[in-house]
């Protein structure tokens, strides 16, 4: 027999894996997990922000609040489009090692790689010149 | 102010009776990884082919003095590289948490979610489950696109979660593209045959591998005389979706526990048989023994078509290469050697004459309520995302009018 649905752990059930063996891509292991760890904590940090907005929407119209009005809020058209707005740019923010190293690969692609640092201390501490 | 087109929220999907309800941090969550997905595949992705052509390619000639040939050769040289291996690692990562947010806002609410289902189904002649079919192996070796318990597993006595969570996330995996139900496989289906057969009405459908039937439910409203009869192995999407079309007022669809390889129906009952995204998810022995069980119920003068993504014949190493990640990295095992299958030989080698194989593109429809600003080629991905973006191919058969 199986358990009732009030008798279940939804934070458990919710963590569950997947069968299938996992693959892992990094060379450390562990630096993975602490990845994992980080975009857990980004996906939070976005949660908890677009509460604050609507909060502060909130607040701003009506200058009241109830927890029923934050689960019902819904925001129109111009506040989706800032959330996303904000949205983009915080995980560009927190990606933005990864997507320095697509301008990168851009730049070097297009013909300009940056020099390597000891050519540019070799070039700006030439004495004179070179004619 | 930012010109880029909004991004559709998890509070604009598609609801009905058995769908469940989310807080304000869950639309959040689900939120914060649609914006992740697209983020991952316009500006992560892109570095990937970068990789490839500047550094992965290049050392590989350096070393063997020619190109890699096949697909292969192309993910063993890209697995050393960091951007490959970053890339990879934040995209399974995106797709476990997807699982993990769906899980649980299903899991909170189960019990009011299977009453409301059961109420649709208790009693109803339109779900017909049967306990003596199995999953099989090819649907249970690993849980299937990272779903943990896949399709087929019951947690509990009547269980929906399985369906419930794929239904809540997929609108997050595709970020709205395929609507705001979810089925713009079915919908591209529905366009083609009017397209391609105006005037036609099949009387009898048979959708194979149907899930929680979001592909098969927009045949059943674009042939509202005809009877849709949609199976699957699995008893919590079957229950799922059948609560799901009752309350979206689809009546004339049944729901049926059974498998691609063994359709309880005569010979000839069906004038249209489809899937959607089906045979990726079967074996290679599986195959011919289900195309041969199509050309069996399908009536003379009847039409067979799927929904797919390309084969790889003739593609680009690279291309395939990058098509193949989720056979590697989420759980879609037989992904790699179904689009390597020979589709012609498998239609003719089920009965189908010489010559009625065809194969065709197809495109999910632009939802104009979740991207209101879209006109033709606007609104969707742009660049290349390697079969995220709902365009597919679609492969299918006639069965002659008059036997050969």
């Amino acid at each position: 027999m199986k358990p009732e649905p009030q008798h279940l752990d939804p934070v458990a059930e919710a963590n569950r894996r997947a069968q299938g063996k996992r693959p892992w891509f990094l060379q450390d292991p562990a630096t993975e997990r602490v990845l994992s760890i980080a975009m857990a904590l980004a996906g939070e940090l976005s949660v908890a922000r677009e509460r604050i907005d609507t909060l502060e929407r909130l607040l701003e119209q009506r200058g009241l609040l109830s927890r029923a009005d934050i689960e019902g809020f819904s925001p129109d058209a111009a506040a989706q489009t800032e959330r996303d707005a904000w949205g983009r740019a915080y995980i560009a923010r927190i990606l933005r090692i990864i997507d320095q190293d697509v301008q990168a690969l851009n730049e070097a692609n297009a013909g300009a790689p940056d020099p390597s640092i000891e050519a540019v201390i070799e070039e700006l501490g030439r004495s004179a010149d070179p004619t | 102010m930012s010109t880029l087109p909004s991004i559709p929220s998890w509070r604009q999907v598609g609801r009905h009776a058995v769908f469940p309800e989310a807080t304000h941090d869950e639309v959040a969550r689900f939120d914060f990884l649609t914006r992740l997905n697209l983020h991952l595949s316009q500006m992560v992705l892109p570095g990937v082919k970068l990789a490839y052509e500047q550094r992965v390619k290049p050392a590989f000639v350096a070393e063997y003095s020619r190109e890699p040939a096949d697909r292969h050769e192309v993910r063993k040289a890209m697995q050393p590289d960091l951007h490959y291996q970053l890339w990879s690692a934040l995209r399974r990562n995106s797709m476990e948490m997807r699982q993990q947010a769906g899980r649980a806002l299903v899991f909170r609410q189960l019990e009011r979610l299977r009453a409301a289902a059961d109420a649709l189904n208790e009693g109803a002649p339109t779900l017909k489950l049967d306990p003596s079919v199995r999953s099989p192996r090819y649907a249970t070796a690993v849980d299937t696109h990272c779903m943990p318990g896949s399709y087929h597993t019951e947690t509990v006595e009547r269980d929906i979660a399985p369906g419930a969570n794929y239904d809540a996330g997929i609108f997050v995996t595709t970020a709205g593209m395929l609507g705001a139900y979810s089925d713009g496989g079915g919908q591209a289906l529905v366009d083609w045959l009017t397209q391609h057969k105006p005037g036609w009405k099949p009387r009898r459908i048979l959708d194979i591998g149907c899930t929680i039937g979001h592909n098969a439910l927009p045949l059943a409203q674009a042939f509202p005389e005809a009877r849709v009869v949609a199976i699957d192995p699995a008893t919590p999407v079957l229950r799922y979706g059948h609560a799901r079309a009752r309350s979206l007022g689809v009546h004339n669809i049944e729901f049926v526990q059974a498998v691609g390889e063994s359709v309880p129906a005569e010979d000839a009952s069906f004038d249209l048989v489809t899937t959607a995204m089906f045979w990726h998810e079967t074996s290679s022995a599986a195959m011919p023994r289900i195309m041969k069980e199509v050309h069996r119920v399908l009536a003379p003068g009847g039409l067979t078509l799927h929904l797919e993504q390309p084969q790889y014949a003739g593609m680009d190493p690279f291309v395939a290469f990058m098509r193949d990640w989720d056979a590697y990295n989420n759980n879609e095992p037989f992904w790699t050697r179904m689009h390597e299958a020979d589709l012609d030989r498998l239609v003719t080698q089920a009965g189908f004459p010489n010559g009625s194989y065809f194969e065709t593109t197809m495109q999910a429809k632009v939802d104009r309520r979740l991207f209101p600003a879209a006109a033709a080629g606007e609104g969707g991905a742009a660049q290349e995302d390697y079969g995220r973006t709902p365009t597919w191919t679609a492969f299918g058969a006639n069965k002659p009018a008059v036997p050969a």
